[in-house]
C-alpha cells in the first residue's frame, strides 16, 4: 500500500479533490465579490444567498418543468443576474454616496430576507439535486467522480474567462478605467451607470453559477450560502481583492490547503483558512495580492 | 437643555426601578443585558468609528467562561463574570491587534472572519458542551450568600446595577481626553497622526473596552437565563447587535438601549414566526439603511431641535 506519513493516498487525493472542489467555489465567489466591490464600493453581503438562489433555481427548474442540468447551467444565472440587477436598480444605487458600511448592512439585511424566505417555504434542511453525469474513473491511485471532475474543470475555464473578459477585452478596459475613475469615463461618453448595473449582475450571475455547479454536490437548502459567505470573506481578506488573478490562485490555494488540513489534522479543517487570514494579516496587512492603500 | 436632560434621566431611574413589577422580569434583564451589549457595539462604531461585525465572539464566549466557572468548576457568580469579562479582554486584545491593521470594510470582513473561527472552536472545543451547550447553570449566591439571586426581582436589580456599571464606565470614557482623541481619529486619521497621537494604540484601547463591555453582557445573560449556547457565538448574534445599534441611533447615547429593548421585544412577541423573525429584521435593515440612518434616537433628536428652532 502506497502511503505517505501513514496516510493512505487514496484518501489523500480524495481530500485534495474535495479541497479544489470548494476552493473552485471559493475562487467564483471572491472574483464576483471584487469585481462588485471594485466597480460599486459594496462588500455584497447577498452573495451567499445569489449562490444558493443559483441551486434553488436550478433544482426548482428539474422538480417542477423537468428542465435539465445543462440548460439550468445557463437559465439560472441568467434568472439570478436579472434578480441581482433589479436589486441594484431599487437599493444599491441608492446608497453608493454613503459610507462603505451601509452597503454592507443594506446585502446583509437583504440575505437574510432572502435566505430567511426560503427557509420559512423549504425548511432547512437539503434537498438532493441527481448528478448529471453519473459513474467515474478509476485513476489508479484514487477514484474520480465523473461530475466531479467536471466542476474543477468547468470552474476553472469560467474563473479564466472572467479573467480574460475583464483584463483583454474593450468592455473590460471600460470597467477597468470606471473603477479607476467613473467621472472621466463618463466624460468619454461611457453610460457608467449601466455598467455599474452590469457588473452587478455579473458579479451575482458568477455566484448563482457556482450554486448550480455545487447543487449535485450539496444539498441545495436555504443556508447552503451563509456559511459559505463568511468563509470567502476571509479569502478575500487573505487575496486581497487588487487583482482578479490573485482571487482566483487564492480561492483555489486556500480550497488545497483546507483538503490537506482535512487529512493531516482534521478538527482544524474549519479554522484553517481563518488561521491563514491572521498569519497574512500579521505579514502582509493588504493581503497577497492587494496594493497597500 | 440640562434640565430637560436631568428629567429624562430621572424618568427613565425610576421606570428601571418600578420596572419588574409591572413587566416580566427575566424579559427586562434579557433587555438590559443586550442593551449593554449594544451600547459596547456601539462604542466602537459611534465614537471610534470601527465597524466590528464579529462581536458575538466577545458576548458568546463571556457566557461560556461564565457558565463553565460557575457550573462546571463550581465557582461563585462574581469570579465567573470576571472570567467572562478578561476572557472577552483577551480575546478582544488577540483579535484587535490583527484587525486593526487594516480599515473601513475589512475591518468588518476581518472581525465577522475571526467570529466565525471562534464559533468552529466552540463547536468543536470540550468545554462550551457542542451543540447542546451549556445548561441549567445554577444561580448560586452573590457576595458570599449576602444576595440571594435565585428570586427574579432580586436578580433583576444586581442585573440593574451592572447594566448602570457598564452604561456608566461607557460615558465617562467617551467624555474623557481619551474619548476625544478617539473622536479626532474617527474624524481625520491622518490628522490626528500628525498632532502625535498614536491612533492604533487608542482605537485598540477602545476595542478591547468593548470586548470587555461585551463580555460582561453575556456573562450576564448566562447568569439571567441559566444557559450559554452557540447561538450567542454565531454571526446572526453579530448581526443582530448592529441592528439593535442601528435601530436606536448610531452614535447616540440611549439609542442603543431603545434599539436593544425593541428588538428583543419584538423576538419575544414574534416568537411564534419562528423563521420569519430573520425576514422582518432583515426588512427592517433594509428600511432603516434606505430611510431612517440616523435611528429612532438621531431622528426624534433632529425633530426636537427642528422643532425648538422654529418657535
Amino acid at each position: 500500500m502506497l502511503d505517505i506519513f501513514s496516510i493512505p493516498l487514496p484518501a489523500l487525493f480524495g481530500q485534495l479533490l474535495l479541497g479544489l472542489i470548494n476552493g473552485a467555489f471559493y475562487a467564483m465567489l471572491s472574483l464576483g465579490l471584487a469585481v462588485i466591490f471594485g466597480m460599486l464600493n459594496v462588500i455584497n453581503f447577498t452573495h451567499g444567498a445569489m449562490y444558493m438562489l443559483g441551486a434553488f433555481a436550478a433544482w426548482l427548474m428539474l422538480t417542477n418543468l423537468s428542465i435539465p442540468f445543462w440548460a439550468s447551467l445557463v437559465l439560472a444565472p441568467l434568472i439570478v443576474g436579472l434578480f441581482g440587477i433589479v436589486i441594484e436598480r431599487l437599493l444599491l444605487k441608492r446608497i453608493y454616496h454613503l459610507d462603505h458600511l451601509y452597503g454592507f448592512l443594506l446585502t446583509f439585511g437583504l440575505a437574510l430576507v432572502i435566505e430567511g424566505l426560503f427557509q420559512w417555504r423549504w425548511g432547512s434542511s437539503g434537498a438532493p439535486y441527481p448528478a448529471p453525469i453519473p459513474g467515474g474513473y478509476n485513476l489508479g491511485f484514487m477514484f474520480m467522480p465523473a461530475y466531479r471532475g467536471f466542476v474543477v474543470v468547468a470552474a476553472l475555464v469560467i474563473c479564466l474567462a472572467t479573467w480574460y473578459g475583464i483584463e483583454r477585452t474593450r468592455l473590460g478596459a471600460y470597467l477597468r478605467a470606471a473603477t479607476e475613475n467613473p467621472t472621466l469615463v463618463r466624460a468619454f461618453g461611457i453610460n457608467v451607470p449601466r455598467l455599474i448595473t452590469l457588473t452587478y449582475g455579473l458579479g451575482v450571475a458568477l455566484a448563482a453559477l457556482a450554486g448550480v455547479l455545487a447543487a449535485p454536490i450539496q444539498q441545495v437548502s436555504a443556508l447552503m450560502g451563509s456559511n459559505l459567505v463568511l468563509v470567502v470573506f476571509a479569502v478575500v481578506v487573505i487575496g486581497g481583492m487588487g487583482s482578479i488573478m490573485g482571487s482566483i490562485v487564492t480561492g483555489f490555494g486556500l480550497g488545497l490547503i483546507e483538503g490537506l488540513t482535512k487529512v493531516v489534522y482534521p478538527p482544524a479543517s474549519n479554522t484553517v483558512i481563518f488561521v491563514v487570514m491572521a498569519i497574512v494579516l500579521m505579514v502582509k496587512p493588504a493581503g497577497l495580492f492587494g496594493q497597500s492603500k | 437643555m440640562t434640565n430637560q436632560r436631568f428629567l429624562l434621566a430621572a424618568g427613565l431611574i425610576v421606570l428601571a426601578l418600578i420596572g419588574p413589577f409591572f413587566v416580566y422580569p427575566v424579559f427586562l434583564m434579557t433587555a438590559l443585558c443586550f442593551a449593554l451589549f449594544a451600547c459596547a457595539f456601539n462604542l466602537l462604531l459611534g465614537y471610534a468609528g470601527l465597524m466590528s461585525f464579529g462581536h458575538a465572539m466577545f458576548f458568546g464566549m463571556g457566557g461560556y467562561l461564565f457558565g463553565y466557572v460557575v457550573k462546571t468548576v463550581g465557582l461563585p457568580p462574581e469570579v465567573g463574570l470576571l472570567a467572562g469579562v478578561g476572557t472577552a479582554a483577551l480575546l478582544g486584545l488577540a483579535t484587535g491587534v490583527l484587525a486593526i491593521r487594516r480599515q473601513g470594510i475589512y475591518f468588518a470582513m476581518i472581525t465577522l472572519a475571526f467570529a466565525q473561527m471562534v464559533y468552529f472552536i466552540c463547536v468543536q472545543a470540550p468545554f462550551t458542551g457542542g451543540e447542546d451547550g451549556l445548561q441549567g447553570i445554577p444561580r448560586r449566591p452573590l457576595l458570599g450568600g449576602l444576595i440571594q439571586i435565585t428570586d427574579d426581582r432580586t436578580l433583576y436589580y444586581v442585573v440593574l446595577a451592572i447594566f448602570l456599571f457598564g452604561f456608566a464606565a461607557i460615558n465617562r470614557f467617551i467624555n474623557s481626553p481619551f474619548g476625544q482623541v478617539l473622536k479626532a481619529i474617527r474624524d481625520n486619521e491622518q490628522r490626528a497622526l500628525s498632532l502625535g497621537y498614536e491612533a492604533d494604540r487608542y482605537k485598540l484601547l477602545a476595542f478591547v473596552l468593548s470586548a470587555s463591555l461585551a463580555g460582561l453582557a453575556g456573562a450576564t445573560k448566562a447568569m439571567v437565563l441559566q444557559f450559554a449556547t452557540l447561538t450567542d457565538v454565531s454571526a446572526g448574534m453579530s448581526g443582530e447587535v448592529v441592528l439593535m445599534a442601528l435601530v436606536g441611533g448610531l452614535g447616540t447615547i440611549l439609542g442603543p438601549v431603545l434599539g436593544a429593548f425593541i428588538i428583543v421585544a419584538m423576538q419575544n412577541y414574534l416568537a411564534s414566526f419562528g423563521e420569519f423573525v430573520l425576514v422582518i429584521q432583515g426588512a427592517i435593515f433594509v428600511v432603516i439603511v434606505m430611510a431612517f440612518r440616523k435611528g429612532l434616537v438621531g431622528e426624534i433628536g433632529d425633530w426636537w431641535r427642528g422643532r425648538r428652532k422654529a418657535s
